[in-house]
């Protein structure tokens, strides 16, 4: 197999910025429609919100650590699977 | 360019995504072992499941001239019936020399139980009895972290299971350095909202530079896209990536990994 060959350089701002705007106001427009509606209590609103205050860190690992806001922090095995589904973070 | 979808569900898939797939530049399909979407009855559900995918699916897939392989197991979710899975798990072996089984696969864990780790190492354990690569999954969302490192803990102890022999898939950004760093191979799997999408499947690849890294559509009965890899390989052009290296991950990875089994010929 070959040796690593890094891509030509493109402009990625280019190619991400409407994309990602996009779904920075869907985002946004989420979090205003269910605070009307009254559910932004909802463990999983109030995970989103914790989540965005990690886009402001200078570091390249934001998505890493978006990921690791949403894991379950436990490390042994539980006792048995009530569910088989997952919902897309980890209840406190 | 042409390419191996190296997980795909094809039981759950139509006729046409196979012809999609092949006038896209697929080579081979891969068909690990999964849920149907409910849990079956009896290890019976599975046995005319290990028919079909080691039969039938290779007969429908060599239509569009696209080869297809499989790896057999009974999956996590179906895991804390104990009774089930080993009536399952003794299913295996008559099934084990067929031509196109590749290895033991998706076995791993779902919601990280005991139940589900114990019939996890059942599995690794008939891995190494019969010398078969392994593929395993990790679980969904929040239970991703945990579960991929008690797989990566429990895989220690067996030492007779290479690292270079084991796939673990669906990493994303906060599981593929704990895979990779321990000598395993990495899957990347492409979903429209729970997994990874394109530009990050290509941001991890980047910064791993493509190493023992192969991405796949996992596409199956759920919101998922049999076309995701020649997808992301598009994207990769935009991102500037050359032939050479988006062939690497598409075509070259895959098959170093899969050749591994004297059964996979591509």
């Amino acid at each position: 197999m070959p040796d690593w060959t890094a891509p030509t350089t493109v402009n990625l701002v280019d190619l991400g910025f409407m994309d990602s705007r996009s779904k920075l106001i869907d985002l946004a427009a989420f979090l205003d429609r269910v605070q009307r509606a009254g559910q932004d209590g909802d463990f999983r609103v109030q995970a989103l919100k914790n989540a965005i205050a990690l886009l402001s860190q200078d570091e390249p690992q934001r998505a890493k650590n978006v990921l690791l806001s949403f894991s379950d922090p436990s490390t042994e095995p539980i006792a048995k699977a009530t569910m088989q589904g997952a919902i897309g973070t980890f209840k406190p | 360019m042409n390419y191996i979808e190296p997980h795909g569900h094809m039981v759950s898939r139509t006729t046409d995504d196979y012809e999609r797939m092949a006038i896209a530049g697929c080579q081979a399909i891969c068909e690990p072992a999964f849920w149907a979407g409910f849990d079956r009855a009896s290890a019976d559900g599975f046995y005319d499941y290990f028919r079909q995918i080691t039969e039938y699916e290779p007969k429908r897939a060599a239509k569009f001239g696209i080869q297809h392989y499989c790896w057999l197991c009974i999956n996590p979710k179906e895991a804390e019936d104990l009774k089930l899975a080993d009536d399952v798990i003794a299913l295996i072996p008559q099934f084990i020399d067929k031509p196109g089984v590749l290895g033991i696969g998706e076995i791993g864990l779902n919601k990280n139980s005991r139940n589900e780790l114990k019939i996890f190492e059942q599995h690794v354990q008939i891995a190494q009895d019969y010398d078969q690569l392994v593929l395993i999954h990790t679980p969904h969302l929040e239970d991703k972290l945990k579960g991929t490192r008690l797989i990566v803990d429990a895989l220690k102890n067996f030492p007779k299971i290479k690292p270079e022999r084991v796939i673990i898939d669906h990493v994303e950004e906060h599981t593929i350095d704990h895979v990779l760093d321990h000598g395993f191979w990495a899957g990347i799997t492409l979903y429209p909202e729970s997994k990874c999408t394109p530009n990050r499947a290509i941001d991890m690849l980047e910064h791993r530079q493509a190493e023992r890294i192969w991405m796949n559509s996992a596409c199956d009965w759920g919101i998922s896209d049999p076309l995701a890899v020649p997808k992301t390989m598009q994207a990769m052009r935009q991102r500037g990536w050359p032939p050479e290296m988006i062939q690497r991950v598409a075509w070259d990875n895959p098959r170093a990994f899969m050749g591994q089994s004297p059964k996979f010929s591509l």
